[in-house]
């Protein structure tokens, strides 16, 4: 195996190594969190944090634990840098990233430290590709402040019925009203477009609510233009938890399976719009 | 000058629609020289091309029943008209169920290539398609520019790696960079490379062979087998290359002259395609 005798000498000098049969693993949920250029990576024995953010009112994690990668190995408690996260992609793609069954992309991922560019070792049928990519100091990712004893509403969904809904949500709404309540509508999703309002309500006994505790009737908006990047969150993931907290803060959380049934992370949080007004 | 063909078999008419499409990828027009054993393709190294050059024979009695031409005198017995591939293989994409397609020069308002296609029918009465391509006809005083490339004198020549791996490749590295550093070796190995300010990026391809005329046309042992010969190209026109092939190639080579040229050559049964990609600084 060309990657690992390859690069396995000079081990010592790197703070980070990670490899995996199956760079697909990684690339996939990347494209999750993908709407803007720059990534924050924070790596801990625990596995891997990929954070983006968008104006200072939207932050998307991916987490990406340690036993996910076959290998993965790191000497500090923390280390973290900032790539461009559409170059990353390109280069984990490099092999056209298909699914076609029994070919996979094998990746070795090094970083010597500060100052030193992210390595990327791909291998697919004997063909070796090396990326370095430069990387920046890591900027401080926003702290939403968002804690479960804060939690006002949270429901379970099966990321099925909230992709259709989705799906079929007016765009021409500059925003989307989530109101979730104890009693009647539940869980509510409503636009205001071009077209006329929606609502799309969910009960809360349907199939595909999973849990449902609401201690309390919210509405709060969010911008559309926001939220759309976490429905690439949303197509690849099979549940979803919607969480709002006292301020309104929205919180999703995405659970993804991967291509070899191992379950990771995805999370969204954004700051409601507005204050709305009892109507 | 006059020109008529005639295919009749369905596997010819899709080889030849494949051929022209593949054509058309490369290039928005090129000269068609028709003489009395083959048809060319041809695209002169000019600077209005960005010095790409493309090179591809098909011989006539592989694809055509009939074939009769006429060229401008006994002894220019030669065709060249200026074409748009694109339009070619729009017509020809139309007629794929066709029991026999007729091609032949003709002047309508304009020189016309006018494709008719005899297309299958449950009645007694025949349905013929006729699309007429304009066509520009090439004096003869023109005719030295479209003479086949003479084969570079090449520093390495390697056989490439499957095309769609290559594909991949240049397509994510084209994402990232406009312009790519291919190199290559005596020794079977190939790299391609990027490098910008956020990221660099080298394929490494081994044990790729190196056909055997390089061997023999570099006296032996002059050149040290691993010691690369690169060329730095446009990505995009390495891209348009991979991007043409319908079909993966029996034969693919490349021959490379350091810092000077890449040449690109594709066998495919009876049809051959050259492609000259020049170096930039």
């Amino acid at each position: 195996m060309p990657l690992s005798t390859q690069s396995q000498p000079d081990d010592e000098q790197y703070v980070l190594v990670a490899s995996m049969d199956n760079a697909r693993n990684l690339s996939n949920i990347l494209k999750a969190i993908s709407f803007k250029d720059h990534a924050i990576f924070s790596a801990t024995p625990n596995g891997l944090k990929v954070t983006v953010e968008d104006s200072k009112c939207l932050q998307a994690n991916a987490f990406i634990q340690a036993d996910i990668f076959q290998e993965f190995n790191i000497r500090e408690d923390l280390v973290g840098f900032q790539v461009n996260l559409t170059v990353l992609l390109d280069c984990l793609n490099i092999f056209g990233g298909s699914a076609v069954s029994g070919v996979s992309t094998a990746l070795r991922m090094c970083y010597r430290g500060y100052g030193y560019p992210l390595t990327l070792f791909l291998e697919e049928g004997g063909v070796v590709t090396v990326c370095k990519i430069n990387t920046q100091e890591p900027e401080e990712p926003i702290d939403f402040d968002f804690c479960t004893s804060n939690v006002t509403n949270k429901v379970i969904l099966l990321s099925e019925s909230l992709k259709e809904a989705f799906s079929e949500l007016d765009m021409t709404s500059e925003v989307l009203q989530i109101t979730m309540s104890p009693n009647q509508p539940y869980f509510r999703l409503s636009t205001f477009g071009n077209s006329g309002n929606a609502h799309y309500d969910y009960p809360k006994d349907s199939d595909m609510m999973e849990f449902f505790k609401c201690t309390k009737t919210q509405t709060n908006r969010y911008k559309m233009s926001l939220l759309k990047p976490s429905t690439k969150a949303l197509a690849l993931s099979c549940k979803v938890s919607v969480r709002t907290d006292s301020r309104g803060f929205l919180s999703l959380q995405y659970l993804v399976r991967n291509d070899d049934g191992q379950i990771c992370f995805v999370e969204y949080y954004c700051c409601p719009d507005e204050e709305v007004g009892e109507d | 000058m006059k020109f008529r063909g005639k295919l009749v078999d369905v596997a010819c008419v899709n080889h030849f629609t494949r051929v022209i499409t593949t054509i058309s990828k490369l290039t928005k027009t090129c000269v068609l020289r028709l003489t009395p054993d083959n048809l060319f393709f041809v695209l002169s190294g000019k600077v209005a091309n960005g010095g790409v050059g493309m090179w591809c024979e098909l011989p006539q009695a592989n694809f055509f029943d009939e074939y009769q031409m006429e060229g401008v005198s006994s002894e220019d017995n030669e065709i060249c008209l200026e074409v748009t591939p694109e339009n070619l293989s729009r017509a020809l994409k139309t007629i794929q169920c066709a029991k026999a397609v007729k091609v032949k020069l003709t002047r309508k308002h304009c020189p016309c290539l006018t494709i008719a296609a005899e297309l299958p029918t449950l009645s007694s009465t025949s349905r013929v398609v006729t699309h007429d391509v304009p066509v520009d006809v090439i004096p003869r005083r023109l005719w030295h520019e479209f003479k086949e490339p003479s084969m570079p004198d090449f520093d390495v020549s390697i056989y490439l790696p499957p095309l769609k791996t290559m594909k991949n490749v240049v397509d994510r590295m084209k994402n990232l960079s406009n312009f790519l550093v291919i190199e290559a070796n005596l020794n079977g190995e190939m790299n391609l490379k990027i490098e910008t300010d956020l990221v660099s990026v080298t394929t490494h391809f081994k044990d790729l062979g190196n056909p055997p005329w390089g061997k023999t046309s570099l006296s032996p042992g002059s050149r040290d087998p691993e010691a690369m010969a690169q060329a730095r190209v446009d990505i995009r026109k390495l891209q348009q290359f991979l991007m043409g092939q319908q079909v993966n190639p029996s034969k693919a080579m490349c021959n490379i002259v350091h810092e000077g040229v890449v040449h690109l050559i594709l066998l495919h049964e009876d049809v051959s395609l050259q492609y000259f990609i020049p170096a930039v600084a």
